[in-house]
């Protein structure tokens, strides 16, 4: 189910899809390593609900939801749950 | 210099070795191990980016030059301060890079080591903060990274000086033999792109490392200075791609962290999270409840220090620069050369020295929070409130900085990476009602109001205060909104923040920056308040009138045969403001005080206040000791002083109405709360914003809105009636 990184919930895991910001945004993320294909999860929202935290290839990346309303990102089923492909995860790992 | 001494100097340079990384991953704690006590400051050309250099001897005897560059995580660019990195990569011709590396966050940090390797330079790649990623069983396969890298890799902890020698070692290595072969990626699809550009790279780069870059930050939004042809290359290659539906942004990308997806799957072993620490502390520091807790008492303690902290120091300097002051005017005869030196160069380094407490205690607080992670945390918490004026979460510090003083605040605008950011933040910050203005409300608001009046259960003057204090804080927002709309639009601002690993400072790195910072104050600032100081102190006091000097010499010479003490005393020092009065009326800035006289009598201004404005250009608060001058008390007088309020609501205009009712007074105040009444804003902002460009345009801002707002103030007041009586 493919959804904008904005729309996720906090803890869900996801692969990004596309990334279509403005120009300059899109390469700062693509350089950040928030490219197609990449998994990301969503840590938590700041305490006055914007912006949102990020955790990819291992660092944590802070984005305003503005800005991850123009990602694309497919969802994981929940990390925790058994639910989550052992070999998807394992697959998209860095 | 001469080309000679040039050359020459060139003949005996050392090797030049540059220090690249990203932001956090200790390239500072790294800098200040290498460079020991030999650092030396100063610009990268042509941008307000510090440039910290240092001159040391390797392991065999070879003279290096240690370059710290700023902290990036690519070399791409869109503006000449991002582009720093990049020159000094591609183009500078270094002896070798040092590619400091985060070993917790391995593949983000190596993205900017293939760039670096993809040149060609000489290099050698730390692996820094391997303790932390060793605690958390992560361990990385030094020899087979440096084998798919092309280049020796060091393990560093850069905070403990672990692996620093060996670091040191592996460099001299790295500057004798033959240059490495450039690191090859495949970039597919953009590999056309790629060979049409690399057509156009200047002679002495690798051509396609100098192409990569060109396609990754050249397009037609850029604040680069790049030849035309480039940039018509690009927009060709561009549109060539756009036709076969290539997307060369993400092509390039994609293959660079492809290679690195293969490198870290074959070095990186350990699946433990060197974040776990971080985690927890995130549970409590960024907690929606407890979160907003910690950064209000974070912020409270920042202010707290700024205000009542730097209190005593500056109190002591004020005191040391009066005994300065009488020490010399003792040792030199009276004369103009004694006024110069007391009141024109001695008063100067004082208005100079003055800051050096509120920006050193300032920076040790900032740098304490960016290097132990929190700052980032500050921004993440508080940038939903920022973003609505087109402001960054990190301008939140200075902003809050400003209601102490602008001049630190403009200073820890530099906390803020992105130059338009930088810039809005800076420009409107200094209408956060500072700490000087406080005495011009404090005197205003005590001669135009009765101390027992009162509106409901406030008292007039808390409410005029409270009045003042609001509409500051609306003018900071509202200026930065239209800056950001009008002078310094641009692509929808954005906030892309790393939240680094909560860490411990170095004590060390907190004084070496905080040192950095005042010392860069007092020589590019502080020139220019000494040299403004002066020629105010000038203004103020030339041309001296001798028909005024002799009739003053007679009429003492009276009091003295007719009058004997005490009344002799009090005569005389009646007589010693009087003259001082007159003298103060028949200077440059007397005589430029009544020459504006009829711009400011709109605003309820006579031009005695406008000498008092004029004066108050030195700082705010100058305002109350020139207004002393001018009503005969002297300028010596503070705020509180009854004799100068009673002065002032005695004065009358020509018609012998009174000068000082309560809409003058608001009139007055709200002058103030918007006007660049402050020379040493001026100064730093000059310094920080790197031209002279940036503080006309805020001078010129910030007058044209104090006088509107005043002049409507007024008018409205008078039309309608209130307290012209």
């Amino acid at each position: 189910m493919s959804c904008a990184l904005a729309e996720l919930p906090v803890g869900t895991h996801a692969i990004v899809r596309e990334v279509s910001s403005p120009r300059a945004l899109r390469r700062r993320l693509l350089e950040l390593g928030l490219l197609p294909g990449t998994r990301v999860e969503v840590v938590r929202r700041a305490p006055l609900g914007d912006p949102i935290e990020l955790r990819l290839r291992g660092y944590a990346l802070s984005i305003r939801r503005d800005e991850a309303a123009t990602i694309e990102v497919e969802q994981l089923a929940s990390a925790r749950g058994a639910a989550a492909p052992a070999a998807v995860a394992k697959e998209l790992a860095p | 210099m001469s080309s000679a001494a040039g050359a020459a100097e060139a003949s005996a340079a050392p090797a030049v070795v540059l220090l690249v990384g990203n932001p956090n991953a200790g390239k500072t704690t790294l800098f200040n191990r290498l460079a020991g006590t030999r650092a030396r400051t100063g610009n990268f050309p042509g941008v307000t980016v510090e440039r910290r250099t240092a001159r040391r001897v390797l392991p065999g005897g070879v003279a290096v030059e240690w370059v710290d560059l700023p902290g990036t995580y690519s070399l791409s660019a869109r503006s000449p301060e991002e582009r720093i990195a990049a020159d000094a990569v591609l183009d500078s011709a270094p002896a070798a890079v040092v590619a400091l590396v985060d070993a917790t966050a391995l593949q983000r940090s190596l993205y900017l080591v293939l760039q670096v390797l993809e040149a060609g330079v000489p290099t050698v790649v730390a692996l820094n903060m391997m303790d932390e990623a060793r605690s958390a069983g992560v361990e990385i396969d030094r020899e087979r990274l440096a084998a798919r890298l092309g280049a020796p890799v060091v393990e560093l902890v850069a905070s403990r000086g672990e692996g620093v020698q060996a670091l040191a070692q592996a460099v001299a290595d790295r500057l004798v033999g033959a240059p490495p072969e450039p690191l090859h990626i495949d970039y597919g699809p953009a590999e056309d792109a790629l060979a049409s550009l690399a057509e156009l790279a200047p002679p002495g780069v690798s051509a396609r490392a100098w192409a990569a870059w060109v396609l990754m930050s050249v397009d037609d939004e850029d604040e680069l200075d790049v030849e035309p042809s480039v940039r018509a290359r690009v927009r060709e290659v561009r549109a060539a791609a756009r036709a076969a539906g290539i997307d060369l942004d993400e092509a390039v990308v994609a293959a660079r962290y492809r290679f690195l997806d293969g490198v870290c799957a074959e070095v990186q072993r350990g699946d433990g999270n060197p974040r776990a620490l971080t985690d927890r502390i995130d549970a409590v520091l960024v907690h929606p409840v407890a979160g907003l807790v910690v950064f209000a008492v974070t912020m409270l303690l920042v202010f707290e220090a700024l205000f009542r902290w730097s209190e005593p120091l500056v109190g002591a300097i004020e005191e040391g620069i009066a005994a300065l002051q009488s020490l010399v005017g003792h040792l030199l005869a009276p004369g103009p050369f004694h006024d110069l030196l007391v009141d024109g160069v001695v008063a100067g380094v004082g208005n100079v020295v003055v800051f050096v407490p509120q920006i050193a205690i300032l920076f040790l607080f900032i740098t304490f929070l960016e290097d132990s992670g929190y700052l980032a945390r500050v921004a993440f918490v508080i940038d939903r409130l920022m973003k609505g004026v087109g402001l960054h979460g990190k301008a939140f510090v200075p902003l809050l900085s400003g209601f102490a003083c602008a001049v630190p605040a403009v200073m820890a605008t530099r906390t803020l990476a992105d130059r338009k950011d930088r810039l809005v933040t800076m420009l409107a910050l200094p209408l956060m009602s500072c700490s000087a203005r406080l005495p011009v409300y404090v005197l205003l608001t005590a001669t135009v109001f009765a101390s027992e009046a009162r509106v409901g259960p406030l008292s007039v003057g808390a409410l005029v205060l409270l009045a003042m204090y609001t509409l500051s804080l609306a003018g900071t927002l509202g200026a930065a909104a239209v800056l950001r709309r009008t002078v310094l639009r641009g692509p929808r601002p954005t906030l892309v923040l790393e939240l680094p690993p909560y860490r411990w400072p170095l004590l060390r790195n907190l004084l070496t920056t905080t040192w950095g910072r005042v010392r860069s104050f007092l020589v590019d600032a502080g020139t220019i308040i000494l040299a403004l100081t002066i020629v105010l102190w000038a203004l103020l006091s030339y041309p001296k009138d001798a028909e005024v000097a002799e009739r003053y010499a007679a009429l003492r010479e009276d009091a003295r045969a007719t009058l004997v003490e005490p009344e002799l005393s009090a005569r005389l020092e009646t007589l010693d403001g009087r003259e001082a009065a007159d003298q103060l009326e028949r200077s440059a800035a007397g005589r430029l005080g009544k020459l504006i006289e009829p711009v400011i009598e709109p605003l309820g201004m006579d031009w005695r206040l406008g000498i008092g404005v004029i004066g108050a250009f030195a700082a705010r608060e100058v305002f109350v000791s020139t207004l002393g001058i001018v009503f005969g008390v002297g300028g010596e007088v503070d705020e509180a002083d009854h004799t100068l309020r009673q002065r002032l609501r005695a004065a009358t205009r020509a018609d012998g109405t009174p000068l000082m009712t309560p809409l003058t007074g608001v009139a007055l105040m709200v002058f103030f709360v918007f006007a660049c009444q402050c020379m040493s804003t001026v100064a730093v902002v000059r310094r920080e914003s790197g031209s002279w460009r940036w503080p006309l345009l805020m001078l010129a801002y910030m007058s044209a809105l104090a006088y509107v707002a005043s002049w409507l103030v007024f008018r409205v007041g008078e039309a309608l009636g209130w307290g012209t009586g």
